[in-house]
């Protein structure tokens, strides 16, 4: 069918900030999206809030719009605009919800929208628990059996039909709180009976458990015309129980006969052509290992991060042909933009082997429960392609960047048994490295199978990949044929030499430099292939690679001069799409400066890996030896790491020792901004100041120099990603806890002690090309220092700044560049205490607030700083030294956090960055564009309300000055003891509330009654006050009720209501009376 | 142990040795299915070929008794980068290499099969050799050379049933008959409730006739059509008088008795993913594919064929129906097994043919039936096969 159109003018709806469950997906998607409408020359509006994104380019759309995405702006966008369709299905969740409220506002009828892609109906049948089951029904599509119930009584007469175990959920508790899995009648009780309290509405659903059946997953597409395709089919590693964005998966499945593939995928079928959908859907099903039997789990419909990996795992374009087929195209008419021959409608078939691992975040949250259950928590994911499932394994397990490269977990042979069985069974983010434990430690493969329920095709896989262990260490030297096959299981160079070390010290071939030299000398280099959707069937010309151990090289060489840039992996707190952002930009002005860019990535949720994105993708790990198997085969001019984050800084050093060039600021330079004491040495050369610290190797130096500072003091370990580990301490005790607890301090890790400045937090980021520096805007932080600048509110231009401390902090950039001899970007961060600027933290490469400046000043940073890096220079672009002249529109980036899916992470603010994602809010006036900020961070803030105050009794004074505030525009204010009393001594009207330990009803049971709209608390430190300080916060972010954890949060929300509301005041009384 | 696949251009390729011990010639095709090897190795048209699987880990689930298309495999040779010794999948009884040694066929791993995929696709299909042996290049050339092309023919007559038996339903009675049939095909027509007398590939027009079928299926099977000249005539002589199905081979020697023409596909399309369009109703379906040879477009246009299916990739011909008779044909297959599941409406179709087609039959036309089976003065079947047929009945 012919295109349609009618449709002149579409909306994308985008998805939003990053959180847990809904990540760079769907920039990828977007993009895609809006590229493939704007190819059929549709004028395209988008609208999402997100301005770290590639899809709110400027040049992505005919009409960007950086707003909140909620019901008031959207249909304002919409009656400005006047779209002929919105298409709601490529910004996730948040883009159908909108739909549908859109659709329930009678705005999309008032207005005239069509909804493209799928009907209203159509979600809700997918959504809507109730109308899915009966959808079901109807297919004959199993669903497992359940039951809302709301007492005991019921829940056990359901059981008494269906038997154990059950699943509980209780109605609308986020983060599956209060319920579980129940094995027997008693646990039933005692879960139900929690659950009814902890659910609002005193209601639960009971199901029959499918925990431990396989987990299979398909990727549908369907056009107008009822063409169906399945574009993949995946099998997750984790049995059903663990959230398929938490488990690890493969695709195509592996256990499945043709006859399970093809019973799944009819089903597939059916249910995306009942649900009408056009574009893509996503089905889960459950299926029992020991027979047909099967369940539908869940369909989205809508494309998902399960679609990113698929398009990345297939090379089919999921996003793009959702996009054209919501136009009124059929499958059958699109070409394949693959092979260029061949049409969309056919469904891929893969000849490798893809593996994906979530990235969790327990290693920024050690406290956070880092239990896998129904609850996603990761914040990225990697993927890795391989020829055996040995080989794709291997690679995503050293994509991921934890610290562990191979199937050894360092630590892993000190856990009991006892607790080493406890993990095995209740699986957390390291169960895949525990199996191996096990094998090491003899398990029988099926007494692992018994505990863990993971097929035992993938646990046989594990065990032979740790017996191979034993070949490799077995001899006194290392055969040739012995090396061959680690290869091909995807046994690392640096793992063989680990491994053989393991089992003879010191003896050959035991460091990784001998391995490398003697795979080279044998000619033992990987080739690479191409992802080519056909399994090489036709011809294609898609320039994405993987590499293996084979016999035919299929990269097809080119005279060109190639640059490569290394990508950012996955995505993770403080690094996050920011970075994919810069990444993508560098590539464009590389091949606009006539050059090949060549991507290295293993992140399938993002632009830079879109297979068309770049002149040649290669999906590797960012590992030294894999990169260097991709700088061999390219032998490019250089290699560019200042966009990559710290993944690629972080391989600058082992590269230019083998020889390659790095591009933009040099090693050295690099070295001097991270290295503690050439930093300390170039700011005293160049006259700059910085707060005092000292780098200690002991607990004795450490408390010494935290003294002679005065405390409070900001500790850290030394190589920083992200502020890991850092911490404000006030006092020794707090101190001693910290160097204990925190760190493992000695020579080689020391540790950093500062002196902690409650000053006013500034950062910027400038480019250089050696002889000029351009510095685009400086951005000033809402929060004071100590709250990491990723975590803070960011404002451009800066309020609060005179013009005196504007021009220092341009002269110090220009200092600090120009001394680094930077060659591309530079991030510095600045506090401003006693009107002193002090440099704190100066970063060599972009930053992730490269995304967000390029947007409010219109200097596409990234693309700049590629050109410099490339020989250009500033003023040849017309650029001049200095600041570029301030925007006339204010903007500010809010930082957004994933807390409530997050248990037992702390709420509060500090040096350690917590936020998952941002947005941004942009208008002429400060306060408005602080309310759109605010609003599309999701933050419900209402005109009139409650609000809940607890602070430490150091911020009492300034607290009551704010209450006043809010006090005068008629916000009623709760407080519980000496808070309260603070503010009625004040003169203010205030709700007494308990305290934790004085009664019910407490603070608690307020918040989860939903009678506050807001919590103020500021940390107290100390046992008991702090652990109840942390559930007042936690009861707040899990019930969605706006919780600042710091007073300069409150101060700016203060400004802003006062700005945009109005509040009454009486008439002053006549002058002398 | 080692093994070696040499290709007729001189490729050679080592690999590690799996199943059988030996040394067989072949055809060297590939399929791109993912799932379904135990379908393809026990696919009778695979006769004669040496297959190899581009999805790389083959024998992840085992071989089971119910997935068999035939009683036995009758590759050649079978050809992966991984052999899953180990399976895993409840139905699973044992490994594709317990398979492959019961029916001495050899087997070949550890080699690049996208290099030999992309090979084929370049060169076409060619002959090669597999060996378990030490024999040297120049050797096996030679006896690849010997290996000619009729040898490795008569495909047809090796994977039919020598016997006519039956397979009892209630409803309509349909002759199958059986050019090297996949199992999928009976059992798609069985589970309609269709009383199936599957026939031998060498069958007569009378000994149809005298079964007195609702309906004739024409099965898939190995090879060149034209191998198979009796055959086109047999269909020839029935064209008109029952409805026809043909699938496969079966669509291409029905094509041939309609005169349409027949040629070799440079690759052939083996796999589960290949699109087809209905004309009529615009609509593609994903089918499952094991071909050589095609139907000629061109040699269509001065028949009384009709297309009504063509490769959506490659434009090819996939589906005809007759504009006069009721008959139609398939190149791809509706029965699946491996493959999608799509296509399973067309055994209804044929049965919606079978019912229109005694519909429109004038009254009495039952006893002018008989009448005519009684002027039959064909030769009589052999003992055997009215014994056969005897037992079907």
């Amino acid at each position: 069918m012919p295109k349609n159109d009618k449709l002149k003018k579409i909306l994308v709806i985008g998805s939003g900030p990053i959180v847990i469950g809904q990540a760079a997906e769907f920039d990828y998607a977007g993009t895609q999206a809006c590229q493939a409408l704007k190819e059929e020359g549709v004028e395209v509006v988008l609208i999402n809030s997100n301005p770290a994104t590639i899809m709110t380019d400027t040049n992505m759309a005919d009409k960007v719009y950086i707003e909140p995405i909620t019901l008031e702006f959207v249909t304002a966008i919409i009656r400005q605009e006047r779209p002929d369709g919105l298409l709601p299905t490529l910004g996730g969740q948040t883009g159908l919800n909108m739909a549908v409220e859109l659709a329930r506002a009678g705005v999309l009828k008032s207005e005239n929208v069509k909804l493209l892609g799928t009907q209203l109906e159509s979600i809700e049948k997918a959504e809507d628990r109730d109308l899915f089951r009966e959808l079901m029904r109807e297919l004959d599509q199993p669903v497992p059996e359940s039951a809302i119930i709301t007492s005991v009584e019921e829940a056990m007469g359901f059981a008494s039909g269906i038997g154990y175990p059950l699943i509980v959920r209780p109605a609308y508790t986020l983060g599956g709180t209060g319920g579980g899995i129940c094995d027997n009648e008693e646990e039933l009780r005692e879960t139900v009976k929690a659950g009814i309290r902890y659910s609002p509405i005193g209601q639960c659903l009971v199901e029959k458990s499918i925990a431990g059946m396989k987990e299979v997953e398909y990727e549908v597409m369907r056009d107008a015309n009822d063409n169906c395709i399945v574009v993949c089919n995946m099998e997750n590693f984790d049995p059903v129980g663990v959230h398929t964005g938490d488990s690890i998966v493969v695709a195509p499945s592996q256990t499945l006969s043709d006859r399970e593939y093809q019973m799944l995928r009819s089903a597939s079928l059916k249910i995306i052509r009942a649900l009408n959908i056009e574009g893509g859907c996503n089905v889960q099903f459950a299926l029992d290992p020991q027979s047909y039997q099967y369940y539908v789990i869940e369909v989205n419909p809508r494309v998902s991060r399960s679609s990113a990996l698929a398009s990345k795992a297939t090379g089919y374009p999921i996003a793009k042909m959702a996009a054209k087929i919501a136009l009124g195209y059929t499958l059958d008419e699109i070409v394949n933009p693959v092979t260029g021959q061949t049409y969309a409608c056919f469904e891929p078939t893969l000849d490798y082997i893809v593996s994906k691992i979530p990235r969790w975040p327990f290693d920024k949250f050690i406290s956070a429960n880092r239990k896998l259950g129904t609850q996603m928590k990761a914040t990225g994911e990697v993927m890795a392609i391989g020829r055996t499932f040995e080989e794709s394994i291997h690679k995503a397990i050293r994509s991921l960047e934890i610290g562990v490269h191979r199937f050894r977990l360092p630590g892993a042979e000190l856990l009991e048994e006892s607790v080493l069985r406890y993990r095995l069974a209740k699986p957390d983010d390291e169960r895949l490295f525990l199996i191996a434990e096990a094998f090491r430690r003899g398990y029988e493969l099926q007494e692992i199978q018994d505990i863990t329920n993971v097929d035992w095709w993938f646990l046989s896989k594990i065990e032979g990949l740790v017996s191979f262990e034993e070949e490799i260490r077995g001899e006194e030297t290392l055969s040739a044929e012995i090396l061959y096959q680690a290869k091909r299981k995807g046994f690392t160079d640096r793992a063989i030499a680990e491994i053989r070390a393991e089992g003879r010290p010191g003896g050959a071939f035991t460091k990784e430099s001998e391995v490398r030299v003697m795979r080279l000398q044998q000619g033992l280099v990987p080739v690479f292939k191409m992802v080519d959707t056909c399994a090489a069937e036709f011809e294609a010309s898609t320039p994405y690679y993987y590499s293996t151990y084979e016999t035919e090289n299929e990269v097809i060489h080119s005279d060109k001069q190639k640059v490569i840039v290394l990508g950012s992996g996955p995505i993770r707190i403080g690094q996050g799409i920011e970075f994919d952002y810069s990444t993508v930009h560098a590539v464009w002005a590389i091949q606009k400066a006539g050059y090949e860019a060549v991507i290295i990535n293993n992140n399938p949720e993002t632009v830079s890996t879109d297979f068309n994105t770049s002149d040649r993708l290669y999906f590797e790990p960012l590992f030294f030896e894999d990169v260097m198997n991709v700088i061999a085969q390219e032998n490019p001019i250089g290699v560019i790491v200042q966009f990559g984050g710290q993944t690629a800084i972080n391989l600058a050093a082992p590269l230019a020792a083998a020889g390659v060039n790095i591009l933009g600021t040099s090693l050295e330079s690099i070295d001097e901004a991270e290295n503690r004491k050439k930093f300390e040495a170039l700011l005293a050369r160049l006259d700059i100041a910085q707060p005092k610290g000292k780098t200690v190797i002991n607990i004795d130096e450490a408390v010494e120099t935290a003294q002679a500072l005065g405390y409070p003091v900001l500790v850290r370990p030394s190589y920083v990603l992200g502020g890991r580990a850092m911490e404000i301490v006030y006092n020794d005790t707090e101190l001693l806890s910290y160097m204990v607890e925190a760190v493992k301090v000695n020579p080689e890790h020391p540790v950093l002690i500062d002196r902690y400045m409650l000053g006013k937090e500034v950062e910027v980021d400038a480019i250089c090309d050696g002889e000029t520096v351009v510095i685009p805007g400086i951005m000033e932080h809402v929060e004071r220092a100590g709250v990491h600048s990723g975590d803070s509110i960011a404002v451009y231009p800066p309020q609060y700044l005179d013009e005196g401390l504007k021009q220092k902090i341009s002269e110090i950039t220009i200092k600090i560049a120009k001394e680094l001899k930077t060659i591309g970007l530079v991030n510095i961060q600045f506090v401003i205490y006693q009107n002193e600027v002090y440099v704190i933290e100066v970063n060599p490469r972009s930053s992730r607030t490269v995304p967000f400046l390029s947007k409010v000043t219109g200097i596409p940073m990234a693309n700049l700083a590629t050109k410099i890096i490339l020989g250009g220079k500033l003023k040849e672009d017309g650029y001049t030294e200095g600041l570029w002249p301030e925007s006339d529109y204010v903007s500010v980036k809010v930082p957004v956090f994933s807390f409530a899916k997050l248990r037992r992470v702390e709420p509060t603010l500090g040096p350690e960055m917590k936020s998952t994602g941002e947005v941004m809010g942009r208008d002429k006036l400060y306060a408005k564009a602080l309310y759109k900020g605010l609003i599309g961070a999701g933050m419900k803030i209402p005109a009139t309300g409650a609000i809940i105050v607890t602070v430490a009794d150091k911020d009492k004074a300034e607290a009551v000055e704010l209450m006043k505030g809010f006090h005068a525009m008629g916000y009623k204010i709760i407080a519980t003891g000496g808070t309260a009393a603070a503010l009625e001594q004040a003169g203010l009207n205030v709700m007494n509330v308990n305290k934790l330990d004085e009664g019910e009803p407490t603070i608690l049971d307020l918040i989860r009654g939903g009678q506050a709209n807001f919590v103020f608390n500021t940390l107290t430190k100390g046992k008991t006050p702090e652990r109840d300080g942390f559930r007042i916060r936690r009861e707040a972010v899990e019930n969605g009720v706006v919780c600042m954890t710091s007073l300069d949060t409150v101060t700016a929300l203060l400004i802003m209501l006062q700005t945009i509301n109005f509040s009454s005041e009486s008439m002053p009384a006549f002058v002398g009376q | 142990m080692q093994a070696r696949l040499l290709l007729q251009d001189g490729t050679l390729f080592t690999g590690t040795a799996f199943g059988a011990e030996g040394e067989k010639t072949g055809e060297v095709v590939f399929n791109t299915g993912i799932t379904g090897y135990q379908e393809v190795l026990s696919d009778p048209s695979y006769c004669g070929q040496i297959v190899t699987m581009t999805y790389p880990l083959i024998g992840n689930y085992g071989i089971t008794r119910d997935d068999f298309e035939s009683v036995r495999p009758f590759v050649h040779g079978f050809v992966v980068r991984r052999h899953e010794s180990v399976p895993s999948n409840w139905r699973a009884e044992y490994s594709v290499d317990d398979l492959l040694k019961e029916y001495d066929i050899p087997g070949i791993s550890e080699i690049d099969t996208r290099m030999l995929t992309r090979i084929i696709r370049h060169y076409g299909t060619m002959k090669a050799i597999l060996t378990t042996s030490n024999k040297r290049v120049e050797e096996l050339m030679e006896m690849m050379g010997d290996t000619t092309i009729e040898q490795l023919r008569n495909q047809v007559a090796r994977t039919s049933t020598t016997t006519t038996y039956s397979s009892p339903g209630h409803k309509e009675r349909i002759v199958l008959v059986d050019y090297g049939a996949k199992t999928g095909i009976l059992r798609e027509l069985n589970s309609r409730g269709c009383d199936v007398v599957v026939v031998p590939h060498d069958v007569t027009a009378d000994e149809i006739r005298r079964l007195n079928p609702d309906g004739i299926q024409l099965s898939n099977g190995p090879g060149d059509p034209k191998d198979v000249p009796y055959a086109v005539q047999t269909i020839s002589e029935l064209l008109g008088e029952y409805p026809i199905f043909g699938i496969c081979l079966g669509h291409q020697l029905f094509a041939l008795a309609c005169g349409a023409d027949t040629e070799k596909l440079k690759f052939g399309h083996r796999g589960g993913n290949h699109p087809v369009k209905e004309l009529e109703s615009g609509r593609c379906f994903i089918t499952s594919q094991n071909h050589g040879y095609t139907v000629n477009e061109e040699s269509v246009v001065n028949t009384d064929l009709e297309v009504t299916h063509i490769n959506n990739n490659d434009k090819t011909v996939e589906g005809l129906k007759h504009t006069r008779y009721p008959a139609f044909s398939v190149q791809y297959h509706p029965e699946a097994a491996p493959g999608p599941h799509d296509s399973s409406y067309l055994f209804d179709r044929f049965l919606e043919l079978i019912a229109e087609h005694k519909a429109n039959q004038p009254a009495g036309s039952r006893q002018a039936q008989l009448a005519a089976n009684a002027r039959i003065t064909a030769p009589k079947p052999s003992a055997p096969q009215l014994e056969a047929v005897k037992g079907a009945l």
